[in-house]
């Protein structure tokens, strides 16, 4: 994208700026060597997952996956973020986003997937030194060795810093004696190096290593028996004086829990992306069984309350594409601006990442939401066959459900999206204060009752995010001031306050990319696209009136509970939009394509 | 060792057919295009005849601009240069003309094709073009080897196969299981776009054939679930509704 022309803001910002359409990259936009490589990557796994997916998640074959992983690396599917002069692919981040999501719909593999390329490799590639990236990423491009990221522990989970793994530094200095117990380590079945985290001495930060599996003194329990990916291999490490070299020390002492948010953040935004090729297969799954199935004498995909569920499944789908998309161009963007400022390419890549921090959190929760939905209701238009283990919905369901717990649970992340844009608004990084200040100002004020001109497409649903923005800004703004430090502990607001958020960034980027995509493909060719993002924003706008109630109620009384109510209900005021009209059309649509069409 | 293979840039298989202008014209509106699969059967095995005997590949298509990113997927999976003869490709006749010009010019070793496009499923190109360049056509192929200058193949006939051996240069039109079919690896992607692709004009104009109608078949009917031990019904309905008893 040019980023000459494009105007960017800052991670966070989408809720006190405006953002042009012109100026978000959209899905319809990949090229055609990208889409090739989308191609590419669902050819594999129509291939060689799909038909063997009873098998994997069996694991009786325990050369199954390991092959499968082999394969993928041929095709080059594990090198994508990795530099060619790596043994890799060097390709930009939203081409890793873009494979991420296809791999989404592989199952457990693609966890198998996230685990490696992601927690597994990034480490090394964003804080190894020279002789580490030389000596680990070529094996770990090509699928020569498998990664793992070992971080959490029996007692440290979501508290990932307060881990009891030790590293000793031996008599004569030449190597660290790893001792402690990781859990739920993901790949450590078939892996050969292991990313360990672990405090020297009584530190108080973790530091992070690279260890091989043939430094000795790893061992492990059996498979974890789980709940969904039951193929991905995940299993408790333990290590009993594990000798690691000092040059295997990533990074510096004490640096590894930076390192661990960090590589998370990442993980973050591209796990956004990895629910959407399991999103866009499990609704293409039930339109095909609902247009099949016949009850009271025709197809279930004649009955309204079918047809709102497939639409629904797209609806939410498409918002996600948007942001997430939207999102990983930012940091592509940041991380190019970054680098020709002459910042080195590794730094520059996570300075882009960790300043679209907030972003990142919103694209795992909204993700992990929406693929569970979609799930979910795949279950429910399947019916009695939702159930059963011999069709596919079972499966999905099962699977769905480890995204809202994994890469920080979807509270903490919750937490971590509403606690980051504070301490930035505290540091002056962003300014929040002015445009709450204005937004509290207005609340007082004698409402203005200026007209919008609705006669340009989205005028008025962009006023309508407009003026989400002003609730968020509203209720952020006196709940700050009314908990001031006790926010942390009212969690409760705190998710009212993320879910505000997360709502406007989804819906604005629904709104946006159709809005590009109309500027693209003229706004007849777009009529299914624009129902989506109308509804989006509706179901938005309710589901931020009701956070917004909540949160209100739980910190401010009297009169200011009142004017802000009265705030919030100028703020939400939209028009009625008939949603049984919009999602029946977009229902009729992907009847009639027999698939998820819009990507 | 030259080979040329020629793919079609067709459908994909699993697309919903539909007709536009009085069902003379295929609608091509949402549907997704492929190589056609026997042509990328015949391209794997011609990839891997290449690495083995260090052939040069080149891959050629008679169509307009749209077909080239199908072209460039064949240069993805491994052709060294693609040829597009820019035209729309009227007929089988008219296919056959632009490719035995191609082919009279380069000389190839080695022409590979499909046993039959999948849009139109015609089986005849390979057939004209031998006729053509007075060279053996050979269709359909399921396995091929090359032992210096003779071929030697397996053909699938009615009830059985044939094993026979020609001498190059030869037209073989392929299928499964000639080679397992190639996903491009990620590098192969990346490489397609520095790899030359030619436009070349038609040299001839003529047909044999013109469309007047499609038709589709007709939509599949209700199934009927009859228990498994009531055979007599069974036998009913077979001999008065379906009346195929
Ligand atoms: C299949 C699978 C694969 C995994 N793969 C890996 C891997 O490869 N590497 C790795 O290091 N880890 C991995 N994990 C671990 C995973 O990241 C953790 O399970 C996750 O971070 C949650 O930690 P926990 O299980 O200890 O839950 P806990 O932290 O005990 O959380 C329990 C509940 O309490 C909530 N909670 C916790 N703290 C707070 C708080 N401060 N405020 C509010 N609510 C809170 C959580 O949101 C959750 O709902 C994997 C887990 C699974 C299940
Ligand atoms: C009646 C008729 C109408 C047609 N209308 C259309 C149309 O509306 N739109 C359209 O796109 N095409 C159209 N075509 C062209 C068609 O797509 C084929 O490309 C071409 O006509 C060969 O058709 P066939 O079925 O005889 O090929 P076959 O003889 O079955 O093909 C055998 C092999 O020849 C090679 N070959 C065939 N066609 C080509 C080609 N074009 N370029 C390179 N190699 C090739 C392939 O290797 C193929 O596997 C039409 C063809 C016919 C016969």
């Amino acid at each position: 994208m040019n980023t000459a022309t494009k105007k960017s803001i800052n991670g966070g910002e989408f809720l006190i700026k405006e953002t042009e359409a012109k100026d978000i990259f959209i899905f319809e936009e990949f090229n055609e060597e990208q889409k090739m490589m989308a191609q590419a990557c669902q050819d594999f796994i129509d291939t060689e997952i799909t038909p063997k997916s009873e098998e994997i998640d069996s694991m009786k074959h325990p050369d199954l996956v390991p092959g499968i992983f082999k394969k993928a690396g041929e095709l080059g599917l594990l090198g994508i973020s990795v530099p060619e002069e790596f043994g890799g692919m060097g390709m930009s981040f939203n081409t890793s986003m873009l494979i991420a999501d296809i791999i989404g719909a592989a199952g457990s593999f693609s966890t198998t997937y996230g685990a490696h390329t992601g927690i597994g490799t990034l480490p090394i590639l964003y804080y190894g030194n020279e002789a580490q990236k030389n000596k680990y990423l070529p094996k770990l491009a090509t699928g020569e060795w498998a990664a793992c990221y070992c971080l959490t522990e029996p007692d440290a989970g979501s508290d990932a810093n307060s881990g009891k793994t030790k590293a000793v530094l031996s008599a004569d200095g030449k190597y660290y004696l790893i001792n402690g117990q990781k859990m739920w380590i993901s790949n450590a079945g078939f892996a050969d190096l292991f990313i360990v985290f672990a405090k020297i001495d009584d530190d108080k930060n973790l530091t992070a290593f690279i260890v091989e599996k043939t430094f000795g003194g790893i061992t492990m329990n059996e498979e974890e028996k789980k709940m969904g990916i039951k193929g991905s291999s995940t299993r408790q490490v333990f290590f009993n004086d594990c000798k690691v070299p000092v040059e295997n020390m990533l990074s510096e002492r004490g640096n590894g829990f930076k390192i661990a948010v960090n590589i998370l953040n990442i993980g973050r935004i591209k796990l956004g992306a990895g629910v959407l090729g399991g999103c866009r297969s499990v609704a293409t799954l039930a339109i095909k069984y609902a247009g099949e199935r016949k009850q009271f004498g025709v197809a279930i995909n004649t009955f309204g309350a079918i047809k709102q569920k497939l639409a629904e499944m797209a609806v939410r789908t498409y918002a996600c594409e948007a942001l997430c998309y939207r999102a990983g161009q930012d940091i592509e963007d940041r991380m190019a601006a970054l680098a020709s400022e002459g910042m080195p390419d590794a730094e520059a890549k996570l300075k882009a990442l960790e300043q679209f921090a907030i972003e990142a959190a919103i694209a795992k929760v909204h993700g992990s939401e929406v693929l569970d939905y979609v799930v979910d209701q795949g279950v429910q238009v399947y019916g009695g066959m939702g159930y059963s283990a011999d069709a596919p919905m079972e499966k999905a369901y099962r699977d769905a459900r480890i995204s809202r717990i994994y890469e920080g649970t979807n509270e903490i992340n919750r937490m971590l999206m509403v606690g980051m844009l504070l301490k930035r608004a505290m540091k002056g990084e962003i300014n929040l204060f002015e445009p709450a200040m204005a937004v509290a100002n207005e609340l007082t004020a004698v409402p203005s009752f200026e007209t919008i001109d609705t006669s340009e497409l989205f005028a008025s649903e962009k006023d309508v995010i407009k003026k989400l923005k002003k609730v968020f800004l509203m209720v952020g703004g006196k709940a700050a001031m009314a908990l001031a430090d006790k926010i942390e502990s009212e969690q409760e607001v705190m998710m009212n306050l993320a879910d505000i958020m997360i709502e406007i960034y989804a819906a604005e980027s629904a709104i946006l990319r159709t809005e590009k995509l109309v500027s693209i493909r003229g706004e007849d060719a777009c009529k299914h696209q624009i129902a989506m993002a109308q509804v989006y924003l509706f179901e938005a706008v309710e589901k931020i009136q009701t956070a917004a109630k909540e949160a209100i109620a739980a910190f401010a009384k009297g009169d200011e509970q009142k004017v802000m109510l009265m705030g919030l209900k100028r703020f939400t005021k939209g028009e009625l939009v008939n949603t049984k009209e919009l999602r029946r059309q977009v229902a009729d649509y992907m009847i009639e394509k027999g698939k998820y069409p819009f990507s | 060792m030259k080979i040329l293979v020629c793919i079609t840039h067709v459908p994909d298989t699993t697309s919903k057919i539909q007709f536009t202008e009085n069902n003379t014209k295929f609608d091509k509106n949402g549907v997704q295009f492929i190589i056609g699969p026997y042509d990328d059967y015949a391209l794997a095995r011609a990839v891997e005849l290449k690495e083995q005997l260090g052939a040069s590949l080149t891959v050629l298509n008679v169509g307009e601009a749209e077909t080239e990113p199908t072209l460039r997927k064949a240069l993805a999976i491994g052709a060294d240069d693609a040829i597009r003869i820019n035209a729309f490709p009227k007929d089988s006749l008219f296919v056959a003309n632009q490719i035995a010009a191609i082919a009279k010019q380069n000389n190839y070793d080695l022409i590979m094709m499909g046993r039959e496009s999948i849009d139109f499923n015609g089986g005849m190109v390979h057939g004209m073009v031998g006729e053509m360049l007075g060279i053996p056509s050979i269709s359909p192929v399921m396995k091929l080897e090359i032992d210096g200058d003779t071929v030697k193949m397996a053909r699938e006939i009615e009830g059985g196969k044939e094993y026979l051996e020609a001498k190059l240069p030869l037209i073989a039109g392929c299928q499964e299981p000639i080679a397992e079919w190639k996903i491009p690896n990620m590098r192969g992607i990346m490489s397609a776009r520095t790899k030359p692709l030619q436009v070349l004009e038609p040299v001839s104009d003529e047909t044999a054939t013109n469309v007047t109608t499609y038709q589709l078949p007709p939509a599949k009917g209700a199934v009927k679930l009859i228990d498994k031990d009531n055979v007599a019904e069974l036998v009913k309905l077979l001999k008065n509704e379906a009346k195929v008893l």
